[in-house]
């Protein structure tokens, strides 16, 4: 059954979008990213024009973070004061994003930018995450390995303006969590994702936060980081179809609440290694793309570049 | 501007001959949230006063054109081993849509010249001026193989039927991609390859309904939209949480 969307201005079929948000709506709720890395390219694969992908994944990840927020909540793994400080690092990066979307918009390299983006920080993040997880299986296996300790003292933890997070169990300064909630806000602007794979490594590795509360903390970050950047994108652009985001989301909602709980049952470790192949599956296609003679070396674009 | 100069100096030509009656399926399209592509059906007759003076081959002509917008084309091209975006050109006036059928190849049944000026064959319905790239050509064939491939632009050489020189009837598809505005529909009625009558008809393609009112609010009231889709989106976030609750209990 194909349906019409108002603001994309194309027709898909119904089944294939519901089924889209289901499947990244239960990685979603799995790993605690908004699976938007997954969702954006897919949708520039079925045919949605890339600003409209780009604007309504962000409105569409609001809605299955929030739905896997909720569940993090009932179970008090959601640290609100580490959240909010990544918060309003992700506010100032998303302003900045648009504008540098926009400005790329129009000298016709934003998909480029997006691609390019995409290989590089899936690249890093997948690799050092694929090694640790791999790493840490190999010491547990072994009959009386000592279990890494996680918590190091390195220079996050020498910088000014510290902050108690009674809930993450940290002391840290502010600046390093509101770098990496700007560098979130920005890519949430450029590439329509929440940011959750690279906040979630981010928040594992640079502030040494325990495992169980950076999923929930890094969901409450991007709904309002998200939900801002719809606003931008649907004032200055014009490009959120909210057709095509309720279609998403009804797959996506269900999807996440899925997810959490097939989470809560897997260990840490396989969870992370699973998420590393995954985020280099796509690294890996996105990069292919890149290199290999497109079939069709012309594009169009709306009228007047500069 | 040239093609309506041409269709007045057309006006001007002397007592007809064979005119076009015409008759249309449908004088507008919807589109609905259900659209799916369409199709339109243009039929019509061929009057007589009197004989045929000119005793060339009877040909007709139909073109249904969106409206005219620009259109930026890319190229890639490879950059440190990988393809970016690189020329571009700017076309000033391409349809967002255009179909041509014609009862036999059009070069058989319409002079160059005439082509020219009336800019039927897509090629000629696409201007690009000042472009400053050498290889502007190349960009404007991509334009319009693009656009053949999304069934966007099409040639129908074959596509009306004459019957006994007198009837005539075309089938012309339309995709569900299609830009809204007012469609036109002209008919081009030609003996010896010279264009003897014609006939413009407006077709307007317009949302309606939800699509319509979704359209109009995301451009005439984009805050009060953004802020729907938040709510639709929490809404549901929280809708589909609290169903699990329940469910699990």
């Amino acid at each position: 059954m194909q349906i019409y969307l108002p603001i994309a201005e194309v027709s898909v079929n119904i089944f294939l979008l519901l089924g889209l948000g289901g499947i990244v709506g239960v990685l979603s709720g799995m790993f605690g990213v908004g699976g938007g890395f997954l969702m954006t390219p897919l949708l520039f694969f079925i045919g949605i024009p890339p600003a409209v992908a780009v604007a309504t994944e962000a409105n569409q990840i609001v809605a299955s973070s929030f739905s896997g927020v909720l569940a993090h909540l009932k179970r008090k793994t959601v640290d609100l004061r580490m959240g909010t400080v990544l918060l309003i690092g992700g506010l100032i990066g998303s302003g900045l994003g648009i504008i540098l979307f926009n400005y790329l918009k129009a000298l016709g390299q934003v998909e480029l930018l997006v691609q390019l983006c995409y290989v590089v920080f899936l690249g890093m993040i997948g690799s050092l995450m694929f090694i640790e997880s791999l790493n840490a299986i190999r010491k547990s296996s072994k009959p009386g390995g000592a279990v890494p300790k996680r918590r190091k003292h390195n220079w996050v933890h020498n910088l000014p303006f510290k902050m108690k997070f009674r809930v993450s169990g940290l002391y840290i300064s502010v600046i390093p969590p509101l770098l990496v909630g700007v560098l979130v806000g920005v890519l949430a602007a450029i590439m329509g994702v929440g940011g959750g794979f690279i906040m979630v490594p981010a928040m594992i590795y640079l502030l040494g936060m325990p495992t169980k509360v950076v999923v929930g903390t890094s969901l409450f970050q991007i709904i309002f980081v998200t939900a801002f950047t719809t606003m931008l994108h649907a004032t200055t652009n014009f490009t959120v179809d909210v057709v095509l985001a309720v279609l998403l989301l009804v797959g996506g909602v269900i999807g996440a609440q899925i997810g959490t709980r097939i989470g809560v049952k897997m260990k840490a470790e396989q969870l992370r290694i699973w998420l590393a192949i995954m985020v280099l599956a796509v690294c890996g296609k996105l990069a292919f793309d890149l290199l290999v003679m497109p079939s069709e070396l012309y594009s169009l674009g709306t009228g007047g570049h500069s | 501007m040239i093609r309506l100069i041409t269709l007045f100096l057309l006006l001007a030509l002397p007592a007809k001959a064979e005119e076009i009656v015409l008759g249309l399926s449908r004088d507008q399209v919807s589109i609905t949230a259900t659209f799916e592509g369409s199709e339109i059906l243009i039929f019509g007759a061929i009057k007589r006063d009197g004989p045929v003076e000119n005793e060339g081959d009877l040909g007709v002509i139909v073109t249904v054109a969106g409206p005219d917008r620009p259109v930026t084309v890319r190229k890639k091209d490879r950059r440190f081993g990988i393809w970016v975006n690189t020329e571009a050109v700017d076309v000033d006036v391409a349809p967002t849509f255009y179909a041509v059928a014609t009862n036999r190849p059009l070069e058989e049944i319409l002079t160059f010249t005439e082509d020219l000026n009336t800019r039927i064959s897509t090629m000629r319905a696409i201007r690009s001026v000042g472009a400053t790239v050498d290889s502007a050509q190349s960009f404007t064939d991509a334009l319009i193989r693009i656009r053949e491939d999304q069934g966007l632009y099409q040639t129908l050489p074959t596509g009306v039927s004459v019957v006994e020189e007198a009837l005539f009837r075309t089938l012309i598809p339309l995709p569900a991609n299609l830009t809204e505005g007012d469609y036109k529909a002209e008919i081009y009625l030609t003996r010896g390859r010279e264009i003897i009558d014609f006939y413009v008809t407006d077709i307007p393609v317009q949302k309606v309904g939800l699509e319509r009112w979704l359209y109009n609010l995301a451009h005439d009231n984009p805050f009060l939209y953004g802020l729907m889709s938040l709510s639709i989106a929490i809404a549901a976030g929280w809708g589909a949480s609290a169903a699990f609750s329940v469910l699990r209990r």
